[in-house]
């Protein structure tokens, strides 16, 4: 889960990490209130959960209250790299002296944690890292021996940061270590890190990672958690515990197993290039067991996505055989029936695994409507494919 | 008689064997005829559970029983002490199965295990384990739908795993493993690669990735230089938009980077073919063991 650039500033000062100080505002009007508070000029910046907000013209210096209005009227509401602008950060100017970069972040490839460090800060570090390599420090980090105030500094001073900035960034880089590991983050990132002219080292900026996998023993994260900018489908699958992902298609999918339904949402695709472009309409995993209530639950939200021409459930029977797979879903339309729901849209289901012909002479008894069973993946793909064109 | 990591001379311990996933996956594994020599939970040990002596630690249980593999059902909270209790009593193989670990945990356990000098092999988490078809099964991998033979297997994914143990079923495999679908993860594409290249049962590898990382694009890589053995492939998550999580933790495409069609590329520039579908998969590995 990523966090708005305020919310890790907020993380940040939380363990006494130098932010300028700032205020969210959600209108010009607040945007003009919160900026009357500062003496002198106040940035305005977008809170979007994305890059190059800079160069979207998301971030803008403005010289009094009545200025701050101006530019919060012009940047809310903005649309950048797809992401809607709903809030701005009000924040004090700061005198910038110069400008580095630093982040923690996991190193899948060595299964280990890295600190990038650069005295060339405020740009895309991936350009600086690909044309000027030697002006990027990328330091391994031991989980096990962590980072603190001496090895913080060293990191800095591989990042090649000038004398003046070298304590104030040592203490800076162990605190962000402590909100990394604390937090169960996966990436802390400070573009840019500045030293300001009175000599203070400030993250002027924040991004933030965390691992949705501790929420467990991080129960605050979930305020966190944005639900306004939620797709309202995947808010209903994620309170029914169902691993589904919205998408533009139009063959709802359902299936078991992550690598399973990722292939099938391709195979579908592939298969929908003959009958003009169709697309797979979500990704949703309903797991080894596929229970009746879970496949209820899982036609329940494909369903009710109105762009859904045919739905393709795709199911391997492994450790739950397929006759068990088929009686889940005999069970399921019987509860969505008692949920007075009605499944009007053509289904292809496929089969296949241990007990595949059990599993298939139940579900064709059952005789129920709509539903069409075709014994390989890649047939069943096509046939939901040429559904979905139909139905369009 | 060979196969990679897990024969049937291994002697398997598992490590929350009284819980409900432990039990029922007990079950299984012994109807698939794996060795298991014991459980292990320090609250109940001492007692008998499935027919099997539970040990209060790894350590003990290898003492009593001499156990070389170890899997673990232990859930997320406590995953983290479970693999170090098993690094620490230098178990030589521990199968993660748990989903859900924290990726801190998994890069402590992982440190630590390099630490003491790599005497344990990890596979996970977040995985289905490991299986040599008619000899043992280490993991919740279907025993019951695939048959031995001579085709090695590594995998992000599971269901995509059953899928093409289950279509090359009367061809057969020497072992299939699969690595887990997190961010970090024990044993990798490479070191799999690396063992069935000198695995003399095995004659071709397929090899199944999916979108996140660079594990394929290093895999290929490795397979350049080192595998001489024929290697299909097949790689996920084509389709998946950019900055999603597809199911499994470590299936994201950020930025421009992890993409499906980079993996394939990578793979088919070093000679790796790389079916379309799971199907096509493994109609090209019938191709390549036709030949043989």
């Amino acid at each position: 889960m990523d966090l708005f650039e305020h919310q890790a500033k907020e993380l940040f000062a939380e363990y006494g990490i130098p932010v300028p100080t700032g205020k969210i505002a959600y209108t010009p009007e607040e945007a003009r209130t919160i900026a009357a508070e500062f003496p002198g000029r106040v940035v305005v910046k977008a809170q979007v959960k994305t890059g190059g907000r800079g160069k979207a013209g998301g971030v803008k210096v403005a010289d009094d209250a009545s200025d701050a209005f101006g530019r919060a009227t012009g940047i809310l509401g903005m649309d950048i790299k797809g992401h809607t602008v709903h809030k701005v950060l009000i924040e004090e100017a700061s005198a910038i002296a110069e400008e580095y970069y630093f982040s923690f972040l996991l190193d899948r490839a060595n299964r280990t944690f890295l600190a990038i460090c650069s005295a060339a800060g405020g740009v895309d570090i991936e350009e600086v890292a690909a044309t000027t390599p030697e002006k990027v420090a990328k330091v391994a980090i031991d989980p096990l021996a962590g980072v603190d105030r001496s090895r913080a500094r060293e990191i800095a001073e591989q990042g090649g940061l000038p004398a003046a900035a070298l304590d104030g960034a040592a203490d800076l880089i162990e605190k962000l270590w402590a909100v990394f590991v604390d937090e169960d983050a996966t990436l802390v990132e400070v573009n840019p890190l500045i030293l300001t002219q009175d000599g203070r080292v400030i993250a002027l900026d924040g991004k933030v990672t965390l691992d949705e996998n501790a929420a467990f023993r991080q129960v605050e994260h979930e305020a966190y958690q944005d639900k306004a900018a939620e797709d309202p489908l995947e808010a209903r699958a994620k309170e029914k515990d169902l691993n589904y992902v919205k998408l533009d298609g139009s063959v709802g999918i359902i299936g078991n197993g992550a690598g399973l339904v990722m292939s099938t949402l391709d195979v579908v695709a592939y298969a929908g290039e003959s009958f003009g472009g169709v697309r797979p309409a979500n990704f949703l995993d309903i797991g080894g067991g596929a229970s009746a209530e879970v496949m209820a639950n899982g036609l329940e939200i494909v369903l009710s996505d109105e762009s859904v021409k045919s739905v393709f459930v795709n199911v391997f029977g492994g450790i739950t055989s397929c006759d068990a797979v088929a009686n889940g879903i005999v069970s399921a339309f019987r509860l969505l029936a008692e949920r007075g729901e009605q499944v009007t849209r053509p289904l292809v289901v496929r089969l296949d695994g241990n007990n595949a012909t059990l599993g298939r002479q139940i579900l064709a008894d059952a005789g129920l409507s709509g539903v069409e069973q075709v014994d390989t993946m890649d047939d069943a793909a096509r046939r939901a494919a040429e559904l979905a064109a139909v139905g369009a | 008689m060979m196969a990679i990591w897990l024969t049937e001379q291994s002697k398997v311990i598992v490590q929350g064997m009284t819980g409900s996933e432990g039990t029922k996956h007990t079950r299984r594994m012994l109807a698939a005829g794996t060795k298991i020599v014991g459980g292990v939970n320090a609250r109940k040990a001492g007692t008998v559970h499935e027919g099997l002596p539970v040990f209060g630690t790894v350590a003990e249980a290898i003492a009593e029983t001499g156990a070389d593999v170890s899997v673990v059902f232990v859930p997320p909270a406590h995953t983290k002490s479970a693999v170090v209790e098993a690094i620490d009593a230098e178990i030589p193989l521990c199968v993660v199965i748990t989903e859900g670990v924290p990726i801190h945990d998994t890069a402590e356990f992982w440190a630590r295990a390099v630490a003491g000098g790599g005497k344990t092999r990890i596979i996970g988490p977040n995985c289905p384990g490991i299986a040599s078809p008619g000899r043992s099964n280490a993991g919740i991998i279907p025993a019951d739908i695939t048959s031995p033979g001579r085709i090695g297997l590594v995998s992000k994914s599971g269901t995509l795993t059953y899928q093409l143990m289950y279509e090359l079923r009367d061809v057969g495999f020497s072992t299939a493993v699969g690595i887990g679908g997190d961010p970090v993860i024990g044993t990798t594409h490479i070191d799999c690669l690396a063992a069935f290249q000198e695995d003399p049962e095995t004659e071709a590898i397929v090899m199944i990735g999916e979108i996140g990382g660079d594990a394929e694009e290093r895999a290929a890589a490795y397979i350049e230089r080192h595998v001489t053995k024929p290697v299909v492939a097949y790689v996920a998550g084509f389709t998946a938009p950019e900055g999603k999580t597809m199911g499994h933790a470590g299936a994201i495409v950020s930025g421009s980077s992890g993409t499906a069609q980079a993996k394939k590329e990578a793979l088919e520039k070093v000679g790796v073919r790389v079916g379309k579908t799971p199907s096509e998969t493994a109609l090209l590995m019938r191709e390549v063991m036709r030949g043989r």
